[in-house]
């Protein structure tokens, strides 16, 4: 076991289960009337600046089975590229964006959506710009530890081809797996694959 | 001292992705190595939800979902304890959310078909945020235990699960809290996807008699601890950032 001098552990991890939704999305699953609505359903509303965007995906197991009961979460900078958090000391970001995103999957079609805007850059510890990205959380019955990832933007080239972070994968053919593809009128299309020749990149940050 | 980034997350620590006496975890856990990467501002920084969004009865689970006058079956508990970090400080305004079964081990949920019965007083769902020192208390009903599919035969201990929020989306942590003295805790294949046995003696509220309310309801302990950043004199950052 590692020892660290004067610091606790972190409590550990278990999985979310297959109820996730009783605790994170009631209104989602129908059990209405405890809260009004459900954390990060609204991510903007009329006055929310930036190009509007809506991210959608599925989550996929390694049989390629859609994942029905996981939880998606997003977190991101707003269109100027300020995160809505008391944390952000650059200056504040939109009132009138939340930053913080939660979505179920459909219980047939395992699908999540969000309805959001397109980030703006944030810079990296050392200065340089990030290219825009939003910041993607998934927890799910099965998964011992939440998996982060993060998604960017098929038509970024010249952004992600300079992110620091993209460059720190080392097998350049798994870049693709965090490029969320445009498909039209705002949609961005992004699968998550838990396994397989196409795994998704995940983070250990 | 400047505020750094937050401290790596000890893997061998936190049960491994693959753990096949869960099943589930077979096809849900990814073959590749994570990608270690520095936590920048998008995890450094973080939703904090304020009070002004909860409800007054959104920590009372006995009373939440039941109708006027009535309340939810079972033992009445008082869940309490404080969130800190990795150096031992309070996190204020942390999110606490929590979810469980009612007291005979069924949930409020459209995949659940376990014979128990629904309570039609509990809807098992409850929610609050830290004080300035990090402390959260919420009433409910002991979970009962249930049966569950993986093995022909297994069981889960009574638990209730708890999902976190810090000051940095890094934080975010999914776990679950299990009752002192429960022996399903040590033949659960969930609880064991956890290494070693100090990890899960973590996640074992202890009774607390000092917290009881006499005449009304039993008290569990349960401190959490979420990652900590790192502080030094010396970050490798540019000034102003
Ligand atoms: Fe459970």
């Amino acid at each position: 076991m590692t020892r660290r001098p004067d610091t606790l552990k972190e409590t550990p991890s278990q999985t979310a289960g297959p109820y996730v939704h009783i605790g994170c999305t009631p209104n989602f699953l129908g059990n209405t009337g405890i809260y009004p609505e459900d954390l990060g359903a609204r991510m903007v509303n009329d006055r929310t600046r930036g190009e509007r965007i809506t991210i959608t995906g599925t989550v996929w197991d390694g049989t390629g089975t859609a994942l029905r009961d996981a939880l998606v979460e997003i977190w991101q900078a707003d269109a100027d590229g300020l995160y809505p958090s008391p944390e952000e000391t650059r200056g504040a970001a939109d009132p009138d964006f939340a930053g913080f995103g939660r979505s179920g999957c459909d219980w047939e079609t395992g699908a999540f959506t969000f309805a959001t805007v397109k980030p703006g850059r944030v810079p990296y510890p050392d200065g340089r710009l990030q290219a825009p990205h939003v910041t993607v959380w998934i927890a799910a019955r099965g998964i011992n530890t939440g998996l982060h990832t993060r998604m960017y933007f098929a038509d970024e080239a010249d952004a992600n081809a300079e992110d620091p972070v993209l460059a720190r994968i080392e097998h350049r053919n798994r870049v693709p797996s965090l490029l969320a593809q445009p498909e039209g009128n705002g949609v961005y299309r992004f699968d998550i694959r838990l396994q397989g020749d196409h795994e998704t990149v995940f983070f250990d940050m | 001292m400047t505020k750094g980034g937050f401290i790596q997350r000890d893997r061998a620590w936190h049960p491994p992705a693959y753990a096949p006496g869960y099943k589930t975890s077979v096809t849900r856990a990814p073959g590749r190595p994570l990608i270690s990467m520095p936590t920048t501002l998008s995890e450094e920084t973080g939703p904090v939800f304020g009070r002004d969004m909860l409800g007054p009865r959104d920590n009372d689970l006995i009373l939440n979902f039941a109708r006027d006058g009535e309340a939810a079956i079972g033992e009445r508990i008082i869940v309490h304890g404080r969130v800190t970090d990795e150096h031992g400080r309070g996190v204020p305004n942390a999110l606490i959310e929590v979810w469980q079964a009612n007291a005979g081990g069924r949930y409020r949920h459209r995949k659940d078909g376990y014979l128990a019965p629904l309570d039609p007083n509990f809807g098992g769902c409850g929610r609050m945020v830290t004080d300035a020192e990090g402390r959260y208390e919420f009433r409910t009903v002991k979970p009962g235990p249930y049966p569950w599919p993986n093995g022909v035969n297994d069981w889960r201990p009574s638990h209730i699960h708890f999902s976190l929020f810090g000051s940095g989306f890094a934080q975010r942590l999914i776990s679950q809290m299990y009752f002192e003295g429960d022996p399903l805790i040590w033949q659960c294949p969930i609880v064991r996807t956890i290494p070693s046995d100090a990890a899960v003696e973590r996640l074992i509220a202890a009774q607390d008699m000092t917290a009881t309310i006499p005449m009304d309801a039993l008290a569990y302990r349960f401190d959490i601890v979420l990652r900590g950043r790192r502080q030094t004199l010396f970050e490798t950052r540019k000034e102003g950032l």
